[in-house]
């Protein structure tokens, strides 16, 4: 592996992403999945990224890692992690920034695992992939790793394959898999949305700890706004391919500013804004917009119960309310008001 | 709460020791006998005419099993179903018409559709295997589409492909009432939509319970949902009745341990009071050798020896909101049972 890159200073962000934009198929209306995404993420933060389907919350999280398939994704801005430069790293070091920089966890371990080898197998491979130990030593690694993420009878464990082992044991096998090689982002594709709420609590606790531990910084992508509460410092709202929303996360739950927020916030049952029985709950008129169609104007305006003709004459730049939240949004006063 | 239950006590749906065991081929359990999956293994519930009964549980523990049995798209080993007052399956009431009046909405709203059928014809199919005139039942299943919120002018042609999520679930609830059915099971239906999504159809879900006087079963795992719908929950661990309550009073004050272990690992929304320590740890166990004794004792923090040994019962039938947990069984042993004398 070529030099690394000199450490960076304390105050420099881990991620940096710029303008990205993500569209998928090469015809004359691509789908733009991704439309001007600006994302900084600090060492050791852990920041949601909170939004339904076809929001671009996964693919801004798979571009992080260069996941997209080059042939029929079209990709623009800029990505930085930790001093990489990531839409620009050649195969080979793409394949050393993967796993030692940034690693990811997905929804279903079932299917992110190898059936064919064990657990255990799989993260040897993975370390010594990446550095330059014996089968011993890192055999050693993967023990230490399954205790860490409290897999019990560990020893035993390791020599199991993914379908041998409970949804929640093969979540912290493939949480023990990112931590491999120790990397500085974890990036976390609703690790728990396929769990039950029990073992749910269980795995984002151990997130929890891991971050606090290990120093990881983190970007979770989930639709659970509940289970961010949980783990993260700060919330990213998207809506239609942009950050509409980005505050700590106290701010998005008690003062959202966002019309879109406001909805996600009320629209829960019995969440936040606890629903009696009975009552309707609020909804959002219509259906996200067709991403191969987007308006040229604010994506959520002809949803929006505060949208006026302004909204519908451009996309709404991201205001600046406090310095750590900014919402892309021109009727702040009136959603201020309704709160 | 059931106030409609109060006022009219009257038991639409009664299901008595219901058990469904699943062989698995050329396995042994450890006691050497066939080995099986005890999916629902001994339950007793009923659900009261036009209330909304919840189920939850961690999977495993039997609740699709349950509802597939009630439903009877599974025999059960034993036990009985009487709906309305009538033995299901006996010659008072045969399956064809029992199912006429239970109808179910499924997970998949995909892959509960027939692709190859426009969605007005999956509607009308139904009535139309019941002896309804075919053109009828395409009128009934307009009818319906307007009533889910689908223009029929515009939808009534297309194929479950060119729907959304959202929509295709409209479609399945629509099929489902095309029966006229008085009880409609729905196994997480909603789970697999997003969350404004899931909000709009659980709206449409009570507009409809009220315009056509309906009984749900509602299995879910999202407690907040099942708070939200139901008049009523039951809980399940490993195939049994954990409690049932209703849902006011179980989600403020649930007895059995388990209850309280789901509830509290519900996410808090509050970012100052975040979850500190995980209630329960590990997964459920395997079904297939569900632990002696009261099922749940290898993961309750009030476990004593007499847990291991003997069955908790579901405690008296009068009550509304029985429990199985020896710390409420009389004389069970259990040193919190109500009148345990010390060192009993």
């Amino acid at each position: 592996m070529s030099a690394m890159p000199k450490p960076a200073a304390a105050a420099e962000p881990l991620v940096e992403v710029r303008g990205l934009q993500v569209a998928f198929g090469r015809g004359p209306k691509p789908v733009r999945a991704v439309n001007g995404v600006d994302l900084t993420v600090a060492r050791g933060e852990t920041v949601a990224l909170i939004g339904e389907s076809g929001s671009g919350k996964s693919v801004t999280l798979r571009a992080l890692l260069r996941l997209h398939a080059p042939r029929t994704t079209r990709i623009e801005g800029s990505v930085k992690v930790a001093g990489h430069d990531v839409l620009s790293l050649g195969p080979r070091a793409l394949a050393d920034y993967r796993g030692k920089v940034a690693s990811m966890i997905f929804q279903e371990p079932l299917l992110a695992l190898d059936p064919v080898y064990t657990v255990g197998r799989q993260i040897i491979e993975s370390i010594r992939r990446h550095e330059p130990v014996s089968e011993a030593d890192a055999r050693k690694r993967a023990l230490e790793l399954f205790e860490r993420v409290r897999i019990p009878s560990p020893e035993r464990r390791l020599d199991a394959y993914p379908h041998e082992m409970s949804g929640g044991m093969r979540q912290r096998a493939m949480i023990a898999l990112a931590l491999a090689c120790r990397p500085q982002l974890l990036l976390a594709d609703e690790p728990t949305t396929a769990l039950d709420a029990t073992v749910q609590i269980q795995i984002l606790l151990l997130l929890r700890e891991l971050q606090r531990e290990l120093g990881l910084a983190i970007v979770f992508v989930t639709h659970d706004i509940g289970a961010a509460v949980e783990v993260a410092d700060r919330f990213a709202v998207m809506y239609a391919g942009r950050i509409v929303e980005q505050a700590p996360v106290r701010t998005i739950v008690r003062a959202p500013r966002h019309p879109y927020t406001l909805a996600l916030l009320r629209g829960r049952a019995g969440g936040g804004h606890a629903m009696a029985r009975g009552t309707r709950l609020l909804t959002i008129a219509g259906s996200p917009p067709d991403l191969a169609n987007l308006p040229a104007c604010c994506a959520f305006a002809e949803r929006c119960t505060f949208a006026e003709d302004a909204c519908r004459q451009g996309v709404p730049p991201a205001v600046q309310l406090a310095a750590d939240h900014a919402v892309r949004c021109l009727r702040t006063d009136a959603t201020q008001a309704s709160t | 709460m059931s106030e409609a239950a109060a006022k009219q006590p009257r038991p639409l749906i009664e299901v008595r020791g219901l058990v469904k065991h699943f062989p698995l081929k050329g396995k042994k359990a450890d006691d050497g006998r066939p080995a099986v999956v005890r999916a629902v293994d001994g339950i007793d519930f009923m659900v009261y005419e036009r209330e909304t009964l919840g189920v939850v549980g961690e999977s495993g523990c039997g609740k699709s099993t349950a509802a597939r049995l009630l439903m009877r798209l599974l025999d059960p080993n034993a036990g009985e179903i009487v709906f309305d007052g009538k033995a299901v399956g006996s010659r008072d009431l045969p399956l064809k018409e029992y199912r006429r009046q239970v109808q179910m909405v499924f997970q998949d709203s995909y892959s509960s559709l027939n692709p190859r059928l426009t969605i007005e014809d999956s509607i009308a199919f139904g009535p139309r295997v019941h002896g309804v005139a075919a053109r009828e039942s395409v009128e009934r299943a307009r009818d319906l589409l307007a009533r889910v919120g689908l223009e029929p002018r515009r939808f009534a042609e297309r194929y479950p492909h060119e729907l959304s999520g959202g929509q295709r679930q409209r479609v399945n609830i629509a099929r489902a009432l095309a029966l006229q059915p008085r009880v409609v099971i729905l196994d997480e239906s909603t789970s697999a939509l997003d969350k404004s999504v899931e909000a709009q159809v659980l709206n449409l879900l009570l507009d409809l319970k009220e315009a056509f006087g309906l009984t749900y079963v509602f299995i879910g795992h999202d407690l907040h949902v099942v708070r939200y719908v139901s008049d009523r929950v039951m809980v399940m661990y490993l195939g049994q009745v954990a409690e049932l309550g209703p849902s006011d009073v179980l989600f403020a004050d649930p007895l059995h341990p388990y209850t309280r272990a789901l509830l509290a690992s519900m996410p808090t929304m509050d970012p100052d009071r975040r979850t500190e320590e995980a209630p329960l740890a590990g997964d459920p166990p395997n079904p297939i050798n569900p632990p002696a004794g009261c099922r749940f004792h290898t993961r309750c923090a009030a476990a004593e020896p007499g847990c291991a040994q003997r069955v908790p019962r579901l405690s008296a039938d009068a009550s509304a909101h029985p429990v199985a947990c020896l710390m409420y069984e009389p004389g069970s042993g259990h040193t919190k049972a109500p009148g345990a004398k010390v060192a009993a």
